[in-house]
């Protein structure tokens, strides 16, 4: 870290002694925030930097629903105008609604959840909930999450360059060639592209940091077998990211070289194959949605047994079927990939590979419900999402069921179905452990109590919306609806205008989320260490709310009896 | 099962015919008389073609739907029952189930009720239990789905009518190398025009891809430029048009009728401007209308001019023909 801080200072800093006295002594406001190296600053900045870009993602989805909520072309004109384009120019208001869908996939997908799960909540708690006083490497999950930024910017930027028609990127998130390549000219792509691999490497470096620090970190006598499931999550993730991100790296640098540099990976032209990208793409995109899911997994597993006051029900089961979803999740890639020519083989093995996955992810959402068979259950706004989440991610889960079916898939292929499916299981699932993480270490991490009130009235605006907005997507799906279409024929106005309505009730409990925040940070109560009781029984809620600046100078001894998890 | 078969993309039309020399030579004799006469048939009502009205609700999807649209090809009918009668019946009694055990829990375990939670963690049993069954509910389901794939990749026969669909940014091409090879390029009509013509919006299109009902078709696909995907709710069809690859699959449409698609893959500015109208005939009338656009009949081409392409030892040139087939068959 190229710093100003004098070289003289810092041995000083680093001696025991001197940090034992200082445990809570914070550096000024620059250093603290922009060079930071403090493992709970970083995933404050995280959260932050979450929040921001799903607002961003989320307010693009906004445009596209206002859009779709009556057949023809409203509001895509203005759009287009406003954002430096000629809005009368038909065939570049179609290309501004690609650009949006292709910017609310990537920002939600890299710009939100990931870093909110696995940077935000896995910052925070991972070293805390194992014991350590710190991840393995301090600046590395610095530069982390600045990448992040910067990969963010870069995306920003690419809408703002020509990239064919109009301005931005208009390729899908999937990016596939040639439609990426020699159907988009422009610097715009080149752009995305250079964020996203600026986002895998922060990715690929904070995967690396938390395996180390799991491995290598844990207090004495916090065996991996006792490790809480929110850390094991963020395990398994780690794996993922580390085995998943150097592929999308190597095809998104074929994209980049086929589009700049003459080479032809993917055109067949040059004796490449547009199809070997999605290979490669799928190979990745595939673990990509577990790692988005699983830390989600962990989360729900704290809560669910914070609030029974009972040990989480089969632990081993639980922290082992992540790992088999993990382990599957590499080997169905080809099911996004059904129509594109696969032959017969290759078909039934993806399709019958792809069911397997529902037996661990069955194994989870029972023992959740066995965690709770038997205990004495809480209802704290947590418990509320974290109840949401099960029954959500369930109804996602079973309509994977049916795309995993190769020959039903003929049919659902790129419609509203599967829409609705991914939006039940990432929207519904993976935002609502979000909102669930959120607001269970909320006072944790800033100190001040929030207000139950407002998070239950939260879940409940966003449950009715979300559904509302998702469900009538099923339906729109199995009447042949495809996806990423501006627009319509008048038979699927019905659910499209229900769609619409339901993103409105929807983005009210996002208003509300904000009213709790900043009331809670501006007049909550201060937060007691455990604020919720004997059920929470991991490291975290041993400290203070908010945590020391630098906590466990003493190491805390793990013992043998207490169920860690 | 050799239904897919990807070749180079210089090849395009040529190649799809190199495919069907034997067949047609095989046919030539036998087929000789029904042909001739059928291509009276045709020759008769051709000059008669008029895009079909479309059936409401039929092929296309109706207001407010909430299912499948009806279907109309034996692929379709499967798939769909596989769907209702198997798929969705299970999903819905396990998300059901999941819920009661959910308010289960939380009436009977609440604090209020249940203050003292219970200390077991673990249970052998009921932990194999809900492995097990699942594996199970998936081989009951892995079993039929196998076997839709299985049926979905049965190769056409080797006569079957071939219509190569090319994906352009933004319209389709529907090229009949057994016919000609004549090529029909397909529009999207604007609102008020397909409204004019009594057809919805945003599915209708200039000229159709004409086929017959009834009888087994070869689909090709293939992108032009990028990655389209050619796709028909209503017969149960989807299969992406990929550059530098030849798609093929068979499809069998049952009746009549106009059946309405739209691209299905992301392909740029006018993904949501291509929509596909499949139009299916009589065998009658779809050579009527094959003859009408110039095009020949496969096997009548053949009667006129196996003998000199058996001699010269190239039937590929005589598929190629540019003459169109009725003048062959009446000089005859």
């Amino acid at each position: 870290m190229a710093t100003t801080a004098t070289p003289e200072t810092l041995p000083a800093h680093d001696d025991a002694h001197d940090l034992h006295s200082h445990a809570d002594h914070k550096p000024p406001f620059f250093q603290r925030w922009f060079m930071s190296t403090n493992h709970k600053d970083i995933g404050t900045l995280y959260l932050i930097f979450a929040i921001f870009a799903g607002v961003v993602g989320g307010a693009i989805s906004g445009i596209m629903r206002a859009e779709l909520a009556e057949p023809g072309i409203q509001y895509l004109g203005w759009w287009t105008t406003f954002l430096g384009g000629d809005g009368a120019n038909f065939d570049e208001t179609l290309h501004l609604w690609n650009v949006l869908i292709s910017a609310h996939g990537l920002i939600m997908v890299f710009f939100m959840v990931m870093p909110a799960v696995i940077g935000g909540f896995g910052n925070w708690f991972v070293p805390i909930m194992i014991g350590a006083p710190d991840m393995a490497f301090p600046r590395m999950n610095n530069i982390s999450f600045w990448l992040t930024f910067v990969a963010f910017c870069s995306l920003m930027i690419s809408a703002f360059v020509p990239g064919g028609t109009g301005n931005g990127a208009g390729t899908g998130w999937t990016v596939y060639a040639p439609l990426s390549t020699s159907g988009s000219p422009g610097p715009s792509v080149n752009f995305a592209i250079f964020a996203l691999h600026l986002a895998g490497a922060s990715s690929i470096m904070g995967a690396i940091n938390f395996i180390t620090t799991i491995f290598n970190m844990r207090a004495p006598g916090m065996t991996l077998h006792k490790m809480p499931l929110f850390v094991w999550s963020v395990l398994v993730t780690a794996f993922l990211l580390l085995l998943a991100l150097p592929v999308l790296a190597a095809a998104i640098t074929m994209l980049l070289t086929d589009r700049n540099f003459g080479t032809t990976f993917f055109d067949p032209a040059g004796g490449g194959d547009p199809i070997l990208y999605q290979h490669l793409f799928w190979f990745f995109g595939h673990p990509e949605v577990y790692i988005m899911i699983l830390p989600g997994f962990g989360i729900i597993s704290q809560i669910v047994s914070t609030f029974s006051r009972k040990p989480v029900f089969g632990y081993l089961g639980m922290a082992y079927a992540m790992v088999a979803i993990g382990v599957v999740g590499f080997i169905v890639w080809a099911h996004h990939m059904y129509t594109v020519g696969l032959s017969v083989n290759e078909k039934m093995y993806f399709t019958a590979a792809t069911m397997v996955i529902a037996v661990p992810t069955g194994i989870k959402i029972f023992s959740w419900i066995a965690t709770m068979w038997g205990g004495s259950l809480e209802f704290k706004s947590p418990m509320w999402w974290a109840l949401g989440f099960i029954f959500l991610f369930t109804v996602g889960g079973v309509t994977g069921v049916v795309l995993a079916n190769g020959g039903i898939d003929d049919n659902l292929h790129d419609t509203y179905y599967v829409v609705a499916h991914f939006h039940y299981v990432l929207s519904l699932g993976a935002v609502t452990a979000l909102f669930a993480g959120w607001w269970y270490w909320f006072p944790k991490m800033f100190g001040k109590m929030h207000s139950e009130f407002l998070s239950k009235l939260q879940f409940i605006v966003f449950f009715v919306g979300v559904n509302t907005l998702f469900f009538p997507m099923h339906f729109l799906g199995m009447q042949g609806m495809p996806r990423r279409y501006p627009d319509y024929t008048p038979a699927y106005t019905l659910w499209n205008e229900i769609a619409t309505r339901g993103y409105e009730i929807m983005a009210i409990s996002i208003v509300i989320f904000f009213i709790n925040v900043f009331y809670s940070l501006i007049a909550g109560k201060k937060a007691a260490p455990n604020y919720w009781g004997e059920g929470a029984t991991t490291l975290e809620w041993t400290l203070s709310s908010p945590p020391p600046f630098h906590q466990f100078e003493t190491l805390p001894v793990i013992d043998d009896k207490a169920g860690a998890h | 099962m050799g239904i897919r078969r990807t070749v180079q993309y210089i090849a395009g039309a040529a190649t799809t015919l190199a495919l069907l020399p034997q067949a047609a030579l095989a046919a030539v004799a036998t087929t000789e008389a029904p042909v001739a006469e059928a291509t009276e048939a045709a020759a008769e009502a051709a000059g008669g073609y008029v895009p079909m009205a479309p059936t409401d609700g039929k092929g296309m999807p109706v207001d407010g739907g909430v299912w499948f649209q009806d279907q109309y090809s034996p692929i379709g009918d499967y798939g769909a029952w596989m769907h209702d009668a198997l798929l969705m019946p299970l999903i819905t009694v396990i998300s059901l189930f999941v819920l009661l055990l959910l308010l289960w829990v939380m009436v009977r375990y609440r604090r209020g009720k249940n203050p003292n939670p219970s200390k077991t963690s673990h249970n052998t049993l009921i932990e194999v239990i809900w492995t097990g069954v699942p594996v199970l509910i998936l081989l009951g389901i892995a079993v039929p789905s196998i076997d839709l794939l299985a049926k979905q990749y049965e190769s056409p026969p080797e006569d079957a009518l071939t219509v190569k669909v090319n994906g352009y940014q933004w319209y389709w091409g529907y090229e009949y190398p057994d016919n000609g090879g004549f090529e029909v390029i397909s529009n999207m009509l604007p609102e008020e025009e397909a409204i004019a013509r009594g057809e919805p919006a945003q599915l209708a299109v200039d000229n159709r891809m004409v086929v017959p009902a009834g009888v087994p078709i070869r689909i090709q696909t293939i992108g032009m430029d990028v990655i389209h995907s050619f796709a028909v709710p209503s017969l149960w069809f989807k299969l992406d048009a990929v550059p530098g690859r030849l798609n093929e699959k068979a499809l069998f449409i049952k009746e009549p009728g106009v059946y309405y698609g739209q691209c299905s893959e992301l392909c740029g500015v006018r993904h949501g401007y291509m929509p596909i109208t499949v139009e299916a005939l009589p065998k009658e009338q779809f050579e009527a209308w094959v003859l009408e656009q110039g095009g020949e009949l496969a096997g009548a081409d053949e009667a006129a001019e196996a003998p000199a392409a058996a001699e010269e030892g190239d039937a590929e040139v005589t598929t190629e023909g540019e003459e169109p087939a009725a003048a062959d068959v009446t000089t005859a």
